[in-house]
């Protein structure tokens, strides 16, 4: 055990004496991820009670799931939804960027904070508002108005990684290509992206799992046949715990895993 | 000659610059029509009595009636307490990690990102089936005789603020940890070698460099949590009425537009004020900054 006496900092601190910041740290790693994996064995279980570990184990919660016509179109809505989501907010959130971080015109410096607005609104009060406005314009329940209440949610973070891109990038390498000729799309589509595409790929993944996730505008805006999965989760968690709920759940934790690992190796190949 | 042409050329330039910005209008069109109009359209409905007339009926309810102000008590209070609890958790794993060489961080670090990328429903679910009467923790607790019946471990102020501290110390941890990972080492050195021990140079070096990532975190966790409908809604079981949980309700269960939008006026404005003093003291694009991985 000779590395506890080590030191660990500039301040010459050896390992010994911060074993607490250790068990801290780990402490709360523990409780930021074990809680939610929890759910994972339980959906596995035969009984209908929750049980941790299950006595019994079976898919009777997953048949439940996918042999469900409701849940299984609640899915597909959310899918569309968040594919759609994806498509739209990306371009509208990466030309944003690109056109206020060229322009530097004086009233850009208004647009950006319009932009982010979304970010820091109560999302419940977008959710009335959204729904007052919707069933003016004949929008509520469908997919149209789905998507674009999410696109706009999304809207920030697309704008903030394709931002935060752009700054690392050598601009005058769009410069050099127009010198040469090419017009501003052709250099901005042939030099720029391929060089910012990992951000932009990342955008178009934050932005479908915004809308994957959102809750409580669907709550206000979606129903019938395009009530979005979430939604349903939501409502049915009101009334009992179904562990169906707890296949869904797992499989959304994959989904949300498969998409964190996506974008770390987006994130490694971009260093 | 050569003036008209300057001229030109400025006029030119400002030309392409006003079309570069016309990039972002289908971005700002979507933000009005989706937010701005329908938040100015509440505002509105905030004004109207009931008979239609304009007054300011609906904030004088919202002034007088004590359940109004109970629940921004509430919500303040619970805000503030979820977001000093991120504070104390996330500062000692924030600075740990800011000192691990970066693969060791970055893998960490994955402990932090996948339940911040992982549905808050889902989160909150979780919890609900850990704390629930015949959940995990009682179920364990009894087994192991820790105690008899069954304690009310959700449903209340305590579960809620559980379950809100969980969804939102990757908000804190995630600027905080940028922030920390700026500040140059070779200071605490310095203060090493001017004679400061450790501790005061912790103190006197490193925590006033992390402040700014402090305060840019738990500002947005502050902001986040005083909006937060789900986990209330969730875990409160109706004991806890957050503004947002009354909103809804108004809307939903009472069809009072002209109570709810005024209660969503108000929670904007508090939230805008917020943001305003926080901004003085630290830029806000500090703020948004640490959003996304």
């Amino acid at each position: 055990m000779s590395w506890l006496g080590r030191s660990a900092t500039e301040t010459q601190i050896p390992h010994r004496s911060r074993l607490w910041l250790y068990l801290i740290t780990g402490l709360v790693l523990a409780f930021l991820v074990l809680p939610t994996l929890v759910v994972i064995p339980m959906s596995f279980s035969a009984s209908q009670y929750l049980e941790f570990p299950p006595r019994e184990w079976s898919f009777r919660w997953y048949e439940s799931y996918f042999q469900s016509d409701k849940w299984m179109q609640a899915t597909a809505t959310s899918l569309k939804a968040a594919s759609l989501t994806a498509l739209l907010a990306t371009p509208l959130g990466t030309m944003a960027a690109y056109g206020l971080f060229q322009s530097r015109l004086r009233f850009t410096s208004l647009a950006m904070p319009l932009l982010l607005t979304p970010i820091i609104t109560p999302v419940v009060l977008v959710g009335i508002g959204v729904f007052y406005a919707y069933v003016r314009l004949k929008l509520v329940n469908t997919l149209v108005g789905i998507v674009l209440a999410h696109s706009m949610l999304a809207l920030p973070l697309v704008v903030l990684v394709v931002t935060s891109a752009l700054k690392s990038y050598d601009m005058n390498q769009e410069t050099a290509a127009r010198s040469l000729g090419a017009s501003r799309l052709r250099a901005f589509l042939l030099v720029t992206l391929p060089q910012i595409r990992f951000a932009i790929m990342t955008a178009a993944v934050l932005s479908f799992l915004t809308s994957f996730d959102e809750v409580v505008i669907a709550l206000f805006v979606s129903g019938g046949d395009n009530s979005t999965l979430t939604r349903n989760m939501f409502n049915a968690l009101r009334d009992q715990i179904d562990p169906t709920i707890a296949a869904i759940s797992t499989v959304m934790i994959l989904v949300s895993s498969l998409l964190l690992a996506l974008s770390q190796i987006l994130g490694r190949e971009r260093r | 000659m050569s003036a008209l042409n300057a001229d030109e050329l400025r006029r030119d330039a400002f030309r392409e610059r006003l079309a570069l910005f016309g990039l972002t209008l289908p971005a700002l069109v979507l933000v009005t029509i989706t937010m701005i109009l329908p938040i100015a359209w509440l505002f509105s409905l905030s004004l109207l009595a009931d008979d239609g007339s304009i007054s300011l009926e609906n904030y004088r309810r919202l002034v007088e009636q004590p359940s109004y102000g109970r629940i921004f008590a509430t919500t303040f209070e619970i805000s503030a307490a979820a977001t000093a609890i991120c504070v104390l958790l996330g500062y000692p794993l924030a600075y740990l990690l800011s000192q691990l060489s970066p693969r060791v961080a970055n893998l960490l670090m994955i402990g932090v990102l996948l339940p911040f990328w992982t549905s808050i429903l889902v989160r909150t679910y979780a919890w609900l089936v850990l704390l629930q009467r015949h959940g995990l923790v009682n179920t364990w607790g009894i087994e192991l005789g820790l105690w008899d019946e069954p304690l009310p471990l959700v449903y209340n102020p305590g579960g809620t603020l559980l379950g809100m501290v969980h969804i939102m110390l990757p908000f804190l941890i995630l600027p905080l940890y940028g922030s920390m990972r700026a500040i140059d080492r070779n200071y605490l050195k310095a203060a090493a070698n001017l004679g400061a021990g450790p501790i005061r140079a912790f103190w006197q070096v490193f925590f006033p460099l992390s402040l700014p990532g402090l305060l840019a975190g738990s500002t947005i966790v502050f902001i986040l949590c005083l909006g937060f409908y789900i986990t209330p809604a969730m875990l409160g079981g109706g004991k806890v009425i957050m503004v947002a949980n009354r909103v809804a309700n108004d809307v939903e269960l009472f069809f009072n537009w002209g109570a709810a939008s005024a209660l969503g006026v108000v929670l904007l404005v508090a939230t805008m004020i917020v943001l305003a003093v926080a901004s003085r003291l630290t830029p806000l694009g500090r703020i948004f900054g640490g959003h996304g991985p």
